[in-house]
């Protein structure tokens, strides 16, 4: 598989499938894990990062649970390339800032994906589509093991595994789901909902993660606590939050399309128009457009449209998929002009 | 700022109480300070760690009143006495600037500036949760029974009382009653 393949497809998570599919779009836990013995990698030299970057990848190539996967070296690849690996959620913004010594695994259709020398070691992450938690939780797991089983991590009987930050020391897990919650913003209940569930341990996030803003009613909702808290309980208490904001965001679908039907079809459908039909549009009014066709899927108000098509519009309209696209760099209104040629095509 | 048990004199020891899961920050002045130092000798002495309480009493004292120093000094040109880490040679210094730790390492090397940081962060200084296959053995070897594991911790307990690391003492204590709940709730529903 190469680079190229990976931009053809269309990574699991964005299938549009998988339980409650129509609210939660993806959900994703990630490992951190480090070498003992080994600094960490901002601490460390580069011939000790390299030492690192080597180590683990030739675990990975010996690997059965990550046989064919896509193995990048990071400073490697050109910006436009880079910028697409964290527009697919497969390696955070700091992974892609220019760097040696950085690589990034990426499995088949794009479930598996570890980054190798980012703040920890090992940042190992299942991404799968809808609220599949116990299911990305049995793959990460088994690819864990096998990796543990291999090269030796840092573990403190006391303080669990230990990672760069004090933030992740412990089980170093980060579970999250991406929330697609249109109503609730709507209704304006959102902050209530999000100051509810941050008491109860949670972190809110925007759609690229830590530090960004939320966009097109996407919310990334993920535990806190990562010590004294063991990975299933976790888990437990990350699905039954999540469950709660799901019932909160059906029931306001239910309520908004008792009162007022007429005037969410029509928002719903105007969108549609704008997106068939613009010939320059700026990447957040196509967030926010999508995200209200993606609830007339969701409500069956666009029958012909397909929830997967939807998502993959999310990515394929973002800067840097639409460079590779076209082949070439492009200015920002170039790009506006491309992603509403895209739409048009498209829908 | 003044004390916040006396209310009266000016407050000159920093102190973080943890308890169960509950982090609680006072800012104390030297009398009162030892005498929370004897009231917490009390809570020690009550879960059988031994009876030592004026010893401990005095340890925390001088700890505290190290402590209040340590403040000072923290402030002004002592930083750089601060032991680095051994292994990878980070200060606790540039740990402040930087946010990130040097090697793991540096977790035994700081500790006891960690231990108050992560009970803040996450209300649990204990793992609980996966370990490496490597490393079970060992585990399951050191706790056959709960009983057991229990007269191991209570021993440490006392051991670390004596040797006045206060912070490590806190952590025993918790697993301690962590353990004689579980065990309670184990008889109980059984």
């Amino acid at each position: 598989m190469t680079l190229s393949d990976l931009i053809q497809q269309t990574g699991e998570w964005l299938r549009g499938s998988g339980p409650h599919e129509e609210i939660v779009m993806s959900c994703r836990i990630r490992l951190a894990r480090n070498l003992s013995e080994m600094p960490y990698s901002h601490w460390a030299t580069q011939a000790q990062r390299a030492e690192a970057l080597k180590r683990v990848t030739e675990t990975v190539q010996s690997s059965k649970s990550l046989k064919g996967s896509l193995i990048l070296q990071m400073k490697e690849l050109p910006e436009v390339d880079r910028q697409i690996l964290v527009e697919r959620h497969l390696i955070s913004r700091e992974h892609a800032a220019p760097s040696d010594e950085r690589a990034v695994v990426v499995s088949e259709r794009e479930i598996v994906a570890l980054m190798i020398n980012e703040e920890d070691h090992l940042r190992l992450q299942v991404l799968q589509s809808g609220f599949n938690l116990q299911e990305a939780w049995g793959v990460l797991c088994r690819v864990d093991a096998e990796l543990e089983g291999k090269l030796s991590y840092a573990f403190s009987p006391d303080w669990g595994y230990l990672t760069a930050c004090p933030t992740n020391v412990g089980t170093g897990i980060r579970a999250s789901t991406m929330l697609h919650l249109p109503c609730l913003v709507m209704t304006k209940q959102i902050n209530r909902v999000l100051h509810a569930i941050t008491k109860l341990g949670l972190t809110a996030r925007g759609l690229y993660g830590e530090g960004t803003e939320a966009s097109g009613n996407f919310f990334q909702l993920s535990n806190q606590v990562s010590l004294g808290v063991s990975e299933e309980e976790i888990l437990d208490n990350l699905e039954r939050l999540i469950k709660q904001v799901i019932d909160q965001e059906e029931a306001a679908r239910k309520a908004l399309v008792q009162r007022s039907r007429e005037g969410l079809e029509d928002r719903i459908w105007r969108a549609y128009g704008t997106l068939k039909n613009a010939h320059l549009i700026t990447s957040n009014e196509t967030v926010e457009l999508l995200s209200l066709i993606r609830l007339g899927v969701d409500l069956g108000v666009i029958p012909t449209l397909e929830r997967g098509l939807v998502n993959r519009l999310f990515i394929q309209t973002q800067p840097a998929h639409l460079q590779k696209l076209e082949g070439r760099s492009l200015t920002p209104s170039e790009r506006d002009a491309r992603r509403a040629k895209l739409l048009r095509e498209t829908l | 700022m003044t004390c916040d048990l006396c209310a009266k004199n000016e407050a000159t020891v920093y102190l973080t109480e943890m308890i169960d899961d509950q982090t609680r920050e006072l800012h104390l002045c030297e009398p009162c300070a030892r005498e929370k130092g004897k009231e917490t000798a009390k809570q020690f002495a009550a879960l059988g760690a031994g009876e030592i309480p004026e010893l401990l009493g005095g340890g925390l004292a001088e700890l505290l009143a190290g402590l209040a120093d340590f403040g000072t000094k923290v402030e002004g040109a002592g930083a750089k006495t601060q032991p680095a880490c051994p292994r990878c040679g980070m200060a606790y210094e540039d740990f402040r600037r930087v946010g990130r730790l040097g090697c793991g390492n540096c977790y035994e090397a700081f500790r006891r500036y960690l231990a108050p940081l992560l009970k803040r962060i996450h209300g649990s200084t204990q793992h609980v949760g996966r370990t490496p296959a490597a490393v079970k053995p060992q585990a399951a070897a050191a706790a056959s029974s709960p009983k057991e594991e229990l007269g191991h911790l209570k021993q440490e307990l006392k051991e670390t009382i004596a040797a006045e690391d206060f912070e490590k003492a806190a952590r025993l204590r918790d697993r301690v009653r962590a353990l004689e709940a579980r065990m309670k709730k184990g008889k109980s529903s059984g």
